[in-house]
């Protein structure tokens, strides 16, 4: 069992959560409740991630945050090392492969709100800030849960785009996905078996987890 | 207490798409006044409009001594700021608050230790003292609708306004809850405007009735006439 690889899976999980959850619940409102030109295409771009070979996707990842790019220089001016094969272009990449996972659930769970709702909120006295920290989000709740989960699933299961962007540093970029892969490649048979076994059991355990709080939660609104 | 005059709802609306609207009433406290007509007339873009949810091409409302939309002067004051009680038709309460949760919500003016005390009185008042921790799945539409009716009244509003409030219940619920809105009526003392398809509505419950139509301007009329 490769343990700093497992470490590097959940760190990532967790990491990219925290990032995409308030940029999600931002983005997710806003394609719910307003109507502008161009939301078809903007619809398109978001869900681009989930149809693209992860290749193909982190292809373009590296040519964004490589040397040449303006994000690839800035990034190598403040911290000192390049974006591409480190822990947080390994990062940014998850977030960015993950961003249908995150916004889509999200869009929905804001969509499920009826207007008369939030006009009854508005008409209550509550400010904007008020309806969406007391009404909106406690009634969006599933969906933001749904898709704070399935990016921490996805970010566990993501191959392609690690490999290609961060390569497969231990301790650094080598998540337990790449691990399996490269135990396998070396035939250590036993190794790669636990650690596919280990993604098995966080899959199934967070995906009771969802319909577990999902139920519990569709029962508190009937 | 400010007379009559300051506590009048006056209203001018002026629009020709996407509901071509043409309206100039006014309604003094202690008057229910009936907005009666057929779907698509655009009675409820009218509370709307004076609740702030909705901004007409052209409007000037004024209510509780203040001016609440004037085009001509870009006056405007957003939903919260407005001091109105509004039911809707489908009650629209929050499905994860409980019948107190949903009153207390519209208590946001009050200090936070009247709050509670406030919205079971106000629940009390309902007839729905027995029912304060069901949540609105747990209500039948009756109950939903005083729930409702009460968290619109918690705000203290200046003016109240009904969205086809009986268009959901049947005709028993409908006849109690037709009463209980006539008594509310003479003890709160402030303008109640009610949309409607239904003319029992109006005749049981109107004092004034505005017919909105798009040949002329409408203005409302004493009821009966």
């Amino acid at each position: 069992m490769d343990w700093a690889a497992l470490r590097v899976s959940l760190w990532l999980g967790a990491g990219t959560i925290a990032i995409l959850l308030p940029v999600g619940i931002w983005f997710g409102r806003l394609l719910a409740i307003h109507q502008f030109r161009g939301k078809v295409l903007v619809e398109a771009l978001v869900t681009v991630p989930l149809v693209l070979p992860p290749t193909v996707l982190g292809f373009y990842l590296l040519v964004m945050f490589g040397a040449r790019s303006p994000l690839g220089q800035a990034f190598q001016s403040l911290v000192g090392q390049t974006l591409p094969f480190s822990f947080e272009g390994l990062l940014l990449a998850s977030a960015i492969a993950n961003i249908p996972f995150v916004v889509q659930p999200i869009q929905r769970g804001f969509e499920a709100i009826p207007s008369d709702v939030r006009d009854a909120a508005a008409c209550c006295g509550l400010t904007p800030w008020q309806r969406f920290t007391r009404i909106e989000i406690p009634l969006a709740w599933p969906g933001i849960l749904t898709a704070a989960i399935l990016a921490f699933a996805h970010t566990l299961g993501e191959f392609g785009v690690v490999l290609m962007v961060g390569g497969n540093l231990p301790g650094e970029t080598r998540t337990l996905s790449v691990a399996i892969y490269d135990r396998m490649q070396a035939f250590d048979d036993r190794s790669a078996g636990v650690m596919a076994a280990t993604l098995l059991v966080i899959a199934v355990g967070t995906l009771m987890l969802t319909t577990t709080l999902s139920r519990r939660v569709g029962v508190r609104r009937g | 207490m400010c007379d009559v005059a300051d506590r009048r709802l006056s209203v001018r609306i002026l629009q020709r798409s996407p509901i071509p609207l043409d309206l100039d009433f006014t309604c003094d406290p202690g008057d229910v006044l009936a907005i009666f007509g057929p779907s698509g007339s655009g009675k409820s873009t009218i509370l709307r409009s004076i609740a702030g949810l909705y901004r007409p091409e052209h409007a000037t409302i004024r209510a509780d001594g203040e001016m609440w939309s004037n085009t001509a002067s870009k006056a405007f004051a957003p939903p919260h700021r407005r001091a109105v009680g509004m039911v809707f038709q489908e009650y629209a309460l929050f499905p994860h608050l409980t019948a107190l949760g949903n009153v207390m919500t519209a208590l946001g003016h009050r200090p936070s230790a009247e709050r509670r005390s406030r919205a079971e009185e106000l629940l009390g008042l309902v007839h729905l003292s027995d029912h304060q921790d069901r949540r609105p799945h747990q209500l039948s539409g009756g109950e939903r609708q005083r729930v409702a009716l009460a968290r619109a009244l918690a705000r203290e509003p200046a003016v109240l306004l009904l969205d086809e409030p009986f268009a959901a219940v049947d005709r028993t619920v409908r006849r109690r809850l037709q009463d209980e809105i006539d008594e509310l009526r003479r003890t709160l003392e402030i303008p109640l405007l009610l949309v409607t398809h239904d003319f029992d509505d109006v005749v049981r419950l109107a004092t004034h009735l505005l017919i909105p139509t798009t040949a002329a301007r409408s203005r409302a009329a004493r009821w009966p006439i």
